[in-house]
């Protein structure tokens, strides 16, 4: 499987949640800590994401980049 | 989680050099957000960044200018139709689109909207429809459905006192000046992708001079619905979509026997 990760700008996040239901993986999940903002900002919680940006395309702000293992590489491997 | 990007990664998705730094001020979850940035997705990826005018309504999206890295203008309460045409037919080789609420395009601004449409403008026009007045604290909008509560029907629309929501959108495309028009949502990933695919698609007309090109955006309004945005997005598909159903409602002639045969 492919392996992808993401960072999330914890300062725009808004806490709305789009991208944790958008998840095929179930990799985010809300933060027990509370931006400048006061909302509960979205982290990566499990090492399993795909870099497939459903959750980047929901998110309304937008605060996800993501990131993906190059195909290049994966063809080196096989 | 600490989280390390492995230094081979790729980016494969980042926030569109098209919208500003400035971090919206739309409600967490709505979908003002997530169309702003699509929009500007396509204006970066068909490269058009210094040819494209918008044209901004009143409403909670008033300040799409401040987000979005093009050159804009502000237009009187429903009047961004009108404002567009003007811009237009003075630029024609601009990409030119208004961006309205429905209490903007379908309430104060009907008029300038029915006769943009009739006169085939050569424009795009975004509508998003919450079937609410957000801006000013959810009041009934022409599009609120039957039995929504709002601060101005708090028992819920009534169509004998008020009448059935008004589906301009297929009013609209009964008009021969409109050319392609289009239902579309932002309730999940795979909807967004095809409504970037609808503007996509109307920016190209535009370049042909086909006539108007008209999106309407089934979208929310977690603070004037009174939910939380994930409520809102499932209200969408129970509550918006049989009266508002997505799809086509005008397709070009010459596309629809292709259609027809390829269903997408
Ligand atoms: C001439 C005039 N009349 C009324 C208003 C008050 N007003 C501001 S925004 C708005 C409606 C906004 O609703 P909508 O267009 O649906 O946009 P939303 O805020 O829901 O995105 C109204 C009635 C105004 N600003 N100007
Ligand atoms: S890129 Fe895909 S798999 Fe990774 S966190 Fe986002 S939605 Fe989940
Ligand atoms: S969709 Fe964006 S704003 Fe909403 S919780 Fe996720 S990262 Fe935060
Ligand atoms: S009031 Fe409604 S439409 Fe306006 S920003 Fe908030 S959620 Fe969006």
């Amino acid at each position: 499987m492919i392996k992808g990760t993401v960072k999330i700008d914890e300062e725009i996040c808004k806490g709305c949640e789009l991208c944790i239901v958008a998840c095929p993986q179930g990799s985010l999940g809300l933060s027990s800590h509370i931006n400048t903002h006061g909302y509960r900002y979205v982290e990566l919680i499990k090492d399993n994401c795909t870099g497939c940006i459903n959750c980047a395309i929901v998110c309304p702000e937008p605060a996800i980049t993501v990131y993906r293992q190059p195909k290049t590489t994966k063809s080196k491997v096989a | 989680m600490e989280n390390k990007i492995p230094e081979e990664f790729e980016v494969v998705y980042c926030k569109p050099s098209t919208l500003t730094d400035m971090p919206m001020h739309y409600c967490p979850g709505c979908g003002h957000g997530i169309v702003n940035k699509i929009l500007m997705e396509v204006v970066e990826e068909l490269n058009i960044q210094d040819k494209t005018i918008g044209v901004a309504p009143v409403g909670c999206s008033v300040f799409a200018y401040n987000y979005m890295n093009i050159d804009m203008q502000e237009a009187a309460h429903g009047r961004a139709s009108a404002v567009a045409t003007g811009i237009k037919r003075v630029l024609p080789d601009r990409y030119v689109f208004s961006y309205q609420g429905d209490g903007d395009l379908a309430a104060i601004g009907t008029s300038e909207t029915i006769h943009t449409v009739n006169r085939g403008e050569n424009i795009l026009m975004i509508f998003i429809n919450n079937a609410i007045y957000g801006m000013t604290g959810g009041q009934m909008a022409p599009t609120t459905l039957i039995g929504q509560v709002t601060s101005t029907s708090p028992y819920g629309r009534e169509a004998a006192a008020i009448g059935n929501p008004l589906k301009i959108t297929d009013m609209l495309a009964q008009l021969p000046g409109a050319y392609y028009v289009s239902r579309h949502s932002i309730h999940t990933s795979n909807a967004i992708r095809k409504l970037k695919k609808a503007i996509t698609k109307s920016f190209e007309y535009q370049k042909e001079k086909k006539g108007t090109c008209f999106i309407e955006v089934v979208s929310n309004c977690p603070s004037g619905w009174k939910m939380t945005p994930l409520e809102s997005m499932k209200w969408i598909e129970e509550h918006m979509f049989p009266i508002y159903p997505l799809g086509d409602l005008k397709i070009p002639k010459e596309e629809s026997k292709v259609t027809k045969e390829n269903p997408n």
